[in-house]
């Protein structure tokens, strides 16, 4: 899987699909055009949400994905679930092409590949019962009708731990938990491969994320469902992911096994971003050194040159802001941990904020 | 959260396996309040009375013995040759100026407007919708062409055109249901559109996109569902709008031709006999203002039957139930707010028809 990560290089041979590979996305482009004013404005420029993304989704695995807000998490998503298209690269499912296909084409794909999203009162549309809801997917593919569909709709209810009688119910009588589990059963509806979660805990307190995450859980073990699971929490992340990516302004900065990543973070943003989640046990907070990142994140708009972190990076040198870093295993590291910098962090060093850029 | 609510929320919880809880659509719910106002219950009264009048006119003939088209010079004008009143010789509303029943003409006038009335604002509200859909929908260009018909469509003067139809052609039933539709779905699309332009970013949609639902499932499923209410208010009042439209037609000579009578064609040949005979003058108005009244007052009812923070904000007053709108005469209508439930989200509608008529 991982030689076929070759950073933001364009590859042109064909996929390397092993079996255990379910999505294997490739140097994906995503640019929205900034329009000018005007009634018809011409694009001025563009954001560049994600630019060059590569990564892969193991079969029955759960892939996640950090990064700060804005950094083209949700975009990727989008675009991998074909809802937006992509500006240039690939994705491919099961070794098949299927970035870009018109709507009648990719159809087969949309029952293999479903969402869940961040919010659950925005997700479900208010005027329609749950019964209908969860049971669109059936009526889109036509896979089941009248009293076949009621059933299967609920015995989804059933699984995902909501009570069958509340067939008729409006999304507005629900608590979020409970309407998160109704997005759950929809996307599940299809009985997919890939389940895309949009920040799906996001909104949801903490004890009910606990449930919808251990509902997540137990569903990947009942169908061997794989994941990509996108979230800002970072323990929500370590607890869920075997492999987790860590994107920082469209690109990927730093790829590895969750505990490789977690524990020997080798892209000081990654480092970085570690360092600011808050840790439940006081004294290892109180020992843990914290990195202070100084200014905002770059506009997507311009981006920086050469590495994307270079300007609030402690360890930036001249080359960094010349340079795009490849994404590639650093040494020392297993070759599935793939950080893209010159300048890696190495095990045990001190972050601390150089002053170099205060002196300005 | 006062304790006192937590402990409600708490028995509540307990006791729900055993009250089963009957999950209301928005509708029932808003058919609920609607039937509590009174106003509104009283408007259905009348409106399901004068659709009974208009269904009935060929009985209203046959009991009078009157055919609509009958003139009776001898009993139905006075010796001076002018219309007699109500109650002369058996006419229980007087006769018009050729000694026809005028309740027989009026209940046939009735036939028309409603009929008028209730079929262009279908048209409308049909076309509207679909046109305001299929333009906030797709936006881009699709949207830039349309969006100039709906502004061209609101900015043509109505009269003149009518007035240019009905001199290229006879003026007759189908010109004036086409005129009178062409005036209304414009406004009615405008509001559509704005609120699909809102809608579709919504994240159900994407969840119904990524399902692999089409765009015809996405808007008149997911998004259509969510504009109801609004549409509902708006083409409630709507429908007066139009009678009077058509009255207006009528009235003016390009609407519904003689000998078939209509409100508009019978006060325009009352106007001549108004200081002699004042029931041919009064009572097609009567039924015109009655009509037009009771749809205007359903309307408000209904919208604020959808929207129900207007009857919490009136709960405490005994008269107060209703929330009535500025500026509402008899002519412009002005719908100052349709507001969707379940969104808590203002819906602004100004001026849905192009100018006050009639």
């Amino acid at each position: 899987m991982t030689d076929s990560l070759a950073g933001n290089a364009v590859s042109d041979a064909p996929p390397d699909m092993s079996d255990d590979t379910l999505v294997r996305v490739d140097n994906l482009v995503k640019y929205f055009p900034v329009k000018g004013s005007g009634m018809i404005g011409r694009t001025v420029s563009h954001v560049q949400a994600v630019d060059g993304v590569s990564l892969t989704v193991k079969r029955g695995q759960t892939l996640g994905l950090v990064g700060e807000t804005g950094c083209g998490k949700s975009t990727l998503a989008r675009c991998i679930a074909g809802l937006i298209p992509a500006t240039s690269g690939k994705v491919y499912f099961e070794g098949k092409d299927i970035t870009n296909l018109p709507r009648g084409t990719m159809r087969p794909y949309r029952r293999e590949i479903q969402m869940i999203f961040q919010d659950p009162y925005g997700s479900l549309n208010p005027r329609r019962r749950v019964g209908s809801i969860i049971g669109e997917p059936f009526a889109i593919h036509k896979t089941a009708t009248g009293p076949q569909r009621k059933k299967a709709v609920q015995d989804l209810m059933e699984r995902v731990g909501l009570n069958p009688e509340h067939y008729n119910r409006f999304p507005a009588e629900f608590s979020g938990g409970q309407r998160q589990r109704i997005g759950v059963a929809r996307a599940l509806a299809l009985r997919p491969k890939l389940i895309i979660c949009d920040e799906p805990v996001s909104a949801l307190d903490v004890s009910i994320q606990a449930q919808v995450l251990n509902l997540l859980a137990d569903l990947q073990d009942d169908f061997g469902l794989s994941y990509l699971f996108i979230a800002h929490d970072l323990e929500v992340v370590r607890h869920v992911s075997d492999a987790v990516t860590v994107m920082y302004l469209g690109r990927v900065a730093e790829f590895g096994p969750g505990d490789q990543v977690y524990d020997h973070a080798r892209h000081p943003y990654s480092a970085a971003l570690l360092s600011a989640a808050p840790a439940a046990d006081p004294d290892a907070a109180a020992a843990r050194q914290r990195i202070i990142l100084t200014g905002d994140v770059p506009s997507p708009i311009n981006p920086p040159s050469g590495c994307r972190f270079h300007p609030r990076c402690p360890k930036a040198q001249d080359r960094c802001g010349i340079d795009e870093p490849a994404l590639e295993s650093k040494a020392g590291d297993p070759i599935t941990h793939l950080t893209a910098c010159h300048f890696p962090v190495e095990t045990g060093e001190v972050l601390a904020r150089a002053d170099r850029r205060e002196q300005r | 959260m006062s304790v006192t609510e937590l402990q409600f929320q708490a028995a509540s919880v307990s006791d729900a396996p055993a009250v089963a809880v009957q999950g209301r659509s928005q509708w029932q719910l808003t058919w609920r309040r609607l039937r509590s106002d009174k106003v509104a219950v009283g408007s259905i009264i009348v409106i399901i009375l004068m659709i009974l009048f208009a269904i009935c006119a060929p009985l209203i003939a046959h009991a009078t013995g009157h055919p609509v088209d009958t003139a009776y010079p001898d009993t139905g004008e006075d010796a001076s040759g002018l219309p007699v009143g109500p109650g002369v010789h058996g006419f229980f509303l007087g006769t018009d100026q050729i000694g026809r029943d005028l309740l027989v003409r009026i209940a046939y006038g009735a036939r028309i407007s409603l009929f008028v009335g209730l079929l262009t604002t279908a048209l409308a509200t049909i076309a509207g919708v679909t046109l305001g859909l299929v333009a906030g929908y797709f936006g881009g260009i699709v949207d830039a062409i349309l969006a100039r018909f709906f502004d061209a469509a609101l900015a043509f003067p109505f009269i003149i055109l009518a007035l240019a139809l009905a001199s290229v052609f006879h003026p007759n039933l189908a010109i004036v249901i086409g005129v009178i539709s062409f005036f209304s779905w414009a406004g009615i699309s405008r509001i559509v559109r704005g609120q699909t332009l809102s809608l579709k970013e919504k994240e159900y949609i994407e969840a119904a996109k990524s399902l692999g639902a089409g765009s015809g499932r996405i808007m008149f499923l997911e998004i259509l569902p969510n504009l109801l209410g609004p549409v509902l208010v708006l083409a409630t009042l709507y429908i007066p709008t139009a009678v009077t439209f058509e009255a207006t037609l009528s009235f003016l000579g390009i609407g519904i031709p003689e000998p078939a009578p209509s409100w508009g064609n019978i006060l325009a040949e009352a106007q001549n006999f108004y200081n002699t005979s004042w029931w041919y003058v009064v009572f097609p108005a009567l039924f015109l203002l009655v009509t037009t009244l009771a749809f205007n007052l359903l309307g408000d009812g209904i919208r604020d039957a959808i929207d129900p923070r207007t009857e919490r904000l009136f709960a405490g007053s005994k008269n107060g139930r209703r929330k009535r709108g500025k500026g509402k005469g008899t002519g412009g209508l002005n719908l100052d707010q349709a507001i969707m439930v379940g969104e808590e989200r203002d819906l602004t509608v100004d001026n849905p028809m192009p100018a006050g008529e009639g």
